[in-house]
């Protein structure tokens, strides 16, 4: 008998997100002309700040989403950065256009990788992606061409040739190296921009919230009609694509590989993961902060050597036992501020009070 | 019509039996209820339906068609809808995306087309107050409810229920039984398994009585209550 006909609607956005969004790309846009306003040291920091946080978010939806606890996520990185350097120098391939090719390499090696690592369930896939990210560095390893075990360098014509370098060496009076680290730099902020809207993007699809209810419980989610196994093998192959296009990159800035440094489980998991526990787990916000965190102890602890690893270790491990939703989520929780917000709340005719608004029905009779 | 057919189903967990040659059958709008005493292998019974789990013997089939082999999102989207004995829910999403999942997957249509049915089906469950907080912080109760809500999203044309009255007030248990008739009465054939006995009787046409994976008998709800057998296994516990 209820005279007012009630529309219930489906809201994601928040006023603080709004805002965020326009800060956002106001900082991306400053961030840009970083090459030309600081230092080459920066701007090889920054880089540095930009390709980690992709590897983040991708390790994020791996693990955040698809409850694929990965430890190997250093077989793309490593693999993107051999198939990119395979390309330029035994096919004379653009440095650039094979960094962009590198993610399909990395997506072909995710084929058989996920083939057998997704027969295996909770921690054992961790450790077979492990082992099978090792057999990879053994397998390049024997690759003669690129320097064996011992690795490679970059030639200097392919750099100088680079698309783009020319055109900055002319215009602004750069030299190649720092040319080369600029057309890095931009790559690395384009990546990191559209890896992050990508991501927000499918979670704020149906995907996206059959991803979520996979991760919160299997079985029920496939009693309910959800694909499980799809989702996790696109979730897979997309993570090793954009991981593969990012180790590519980090290469391609560096300049010189080899199978130890290109396959380090410390430098591409265990950072990584560190990363996306402190600055908390299923958030796209929680790899940015964790990102930060994770840079500025880094700047600060890395003349300790050793000890470095051990502090990084303990704090990871205390977050995890204090703070399981991360710095992220502690302050999240605190204040209700949701940046890229995927929640999708239940409106009554446009407002979000609804316990008031709606007669109690079903059994409180 | 028949809708589901069970033809010979057995399943051990090692050496214990608890599905042992099951044949029984649901026709199209029925309302089948299930008793037998604890560790009967009713839950059992409904994961092999919904295929959680993978019978060792026999088939199902389901409109006609076998689904013994196919998966349990595969038998969702054919219309099997179900509730968990143990609540299941989607902890960290909200009251209301845990209807989303079911709607927006289960019948395979769109997050927003979806919407405004979950939330009539939150209404009708008594969820609504609960719309958007986690599923997490409901109470054992509230669960309870989201189990028969989500199942009802995903527009079930077969719903099983496994004990969703036990803990309730008698009020509670009346309204209950209300939204269960009521779905019955939309044409939903459902199979409920439940301890308390006068909210079962008030709903279904027919009794199945489980035990030791054995289907003892099958009848009218009265012809069971009053069966020796029945009585001496299962009611003999009760009282
Ligand atoms: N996955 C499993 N592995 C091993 N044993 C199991 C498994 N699932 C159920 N069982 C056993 O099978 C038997 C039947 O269990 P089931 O849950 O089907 O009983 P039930 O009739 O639903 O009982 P209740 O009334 O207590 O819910 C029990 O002895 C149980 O311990
Ligand atoms: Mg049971």
């Amino acid at each position: 008998m209820s005279s007012t006909a009630q529309t219930w609607t489906t809201k994601t956005g928040t006023r603080a997100s709004g805002l965020f969004g326009v800060a956002a790309i106001l900082v991306v846009i400053v961030a840009a002309g970083a090459p030309f306003l600081v230092s080459r040291d920066i701007v090889q920091d920054l880089f540095f700040i930009l390709t980690m946080l992709v590897l983040a978010q991708n390790w994020n939806l791996l693990a955040g989403y698809a409850g694929l606890l990965s430890i190997g996520q250093q077989a793309f990185v490593g693999f993107g950065a051999y198939s990119m350097f395979g390309m330029v120098i035994l096919l004379g391939v653009d440095p650039l256009l094979a960094t962009l090719l590198a993610g399909f390499f990395a997506m072909l090696l995710a084929i058989p990788a996920g083939f057998f690592s997704f027969r295996l369930q909770g921690a054992y896939f961790g450790v077979g992606t492990w082992v099978i990210a090792e057999a990879v560095r053994l397998v390049v390893a024997q690759w003669k061409a690129l320097g064996g075990g011992t690795g490679t360098s970059l030639p200097g014509e392919a750099r100088k040739a680079m698309f783009g370098v020319e055109f900055l060496k002319d215009t602004f009076d750069m030299k190649t190296s720092q040319a080369s680290d600029a057309i890095a730099y931009w790559f690395a902020l384009v990546l990191a921009a559209a890896t992050v809207l990508l991501f927000y993007r499918i979670l704020r699809t149906r995907q996206g919230l059959g991803l979520a209810a996979v991760r919160d419980n299997e079985t029920a989610a496939r009693a309910l009609g959800v694909n499980a196994q799809r989702m996790k093998v696109f979730v897979y192959l997309t993570t090793a694509f954009v991981t593969g296009i990012t180790g590519a990159l980090i290469y391609l800035q560096k300049a010189r590989i080899s199978p130890d440094a290109a396959f380090s489980v410390t430098d591409w998991t265990a950072y990584v993961l560190f990363i996306v526990v402190i600055g908390g787990i299923g958030t796209i916000e929680g790899p940015i902060v964790g990102m930060i965190v994770f840079f500025v102890l880094q700047k600060t602890l890395s003349d300790f050597g050793s000890v470095y690893l051990l502090i990084l270790g303990f704090i990871g491990i205390a977050t995890m036992i204090f703070a399981p939703a991360g710095l992220w989520g502690l302050f999240s929780a605190r204040t209700g501020i949701q940046l890229f917000p995927i929640r999708r709340r239940l409106v009554l005719n446009g407002s979000d009070h609804i316990a008031q608004n709606t007669r109690e029905g079903g059994f409180n009779g | 019509m028949t809708l589901l057919q069970l033809d010979g189903i057995s399943k051990s967990f090692g050496a214990l039996t608890v599905a042992d040659d099951i044949t029984f059958s649901v026709s199209e709008g029925e309302a089948l209820g299930i008793i037998g005493p604890n560790g009967a292998g009713k839950s059992t019974l409904f994961n092999l339906i919904t295929g959680t789990i993978g019978a060792d013997k026999g088939s199902i089939r389901f409109l006609g068609e076998d689904v013994t082999r196919v998966s349990p999102m595969q038998r969702c989207l054919s219309g099997i809808g179900r509730t968990f004995q143990i609540p299941q829910p989607f902890e960290k999403l909200t009251v209301f995306e845990n209807l989303l999942v079911a709607g927006a997957f289960g019948q395979q249509r769109g997050e927003r087309e979806v919407a405004s049915e979950c939330a009539e089906i939150l209404v009708e469950t008594g969820l609504i107050a609960e719309a958007n907080k986690p599923a997490g912080s409901l109470s054992l109760l509230q669960r309870k409810r989201l189990e028969l809500a989500r199942a009802l999203a995903t527009k079930p044309k077969l719903l099983l229920l496994d004990e969703i009255a036990g803990g309730l007030t008698e009020g509670e248990c009346a309204v209950l039984v209300e939204t269960i008739r009521a779905v019955h009465r939309r044409g939903v054939t459902v199979i409920w398994i439940e301890h308390v006995l006068h909210a079962l009787n008030s709903v279904v046409d027919h009794l199945l009585v489980l035990h030791f994976g054995r289907v003892l008998g099958l009848g009218a709800p009265q012809d069971m209550m009053n069966s020796q057998e029945v009585r001496e296994i299962y009611l003999g516990m009760e009282v």
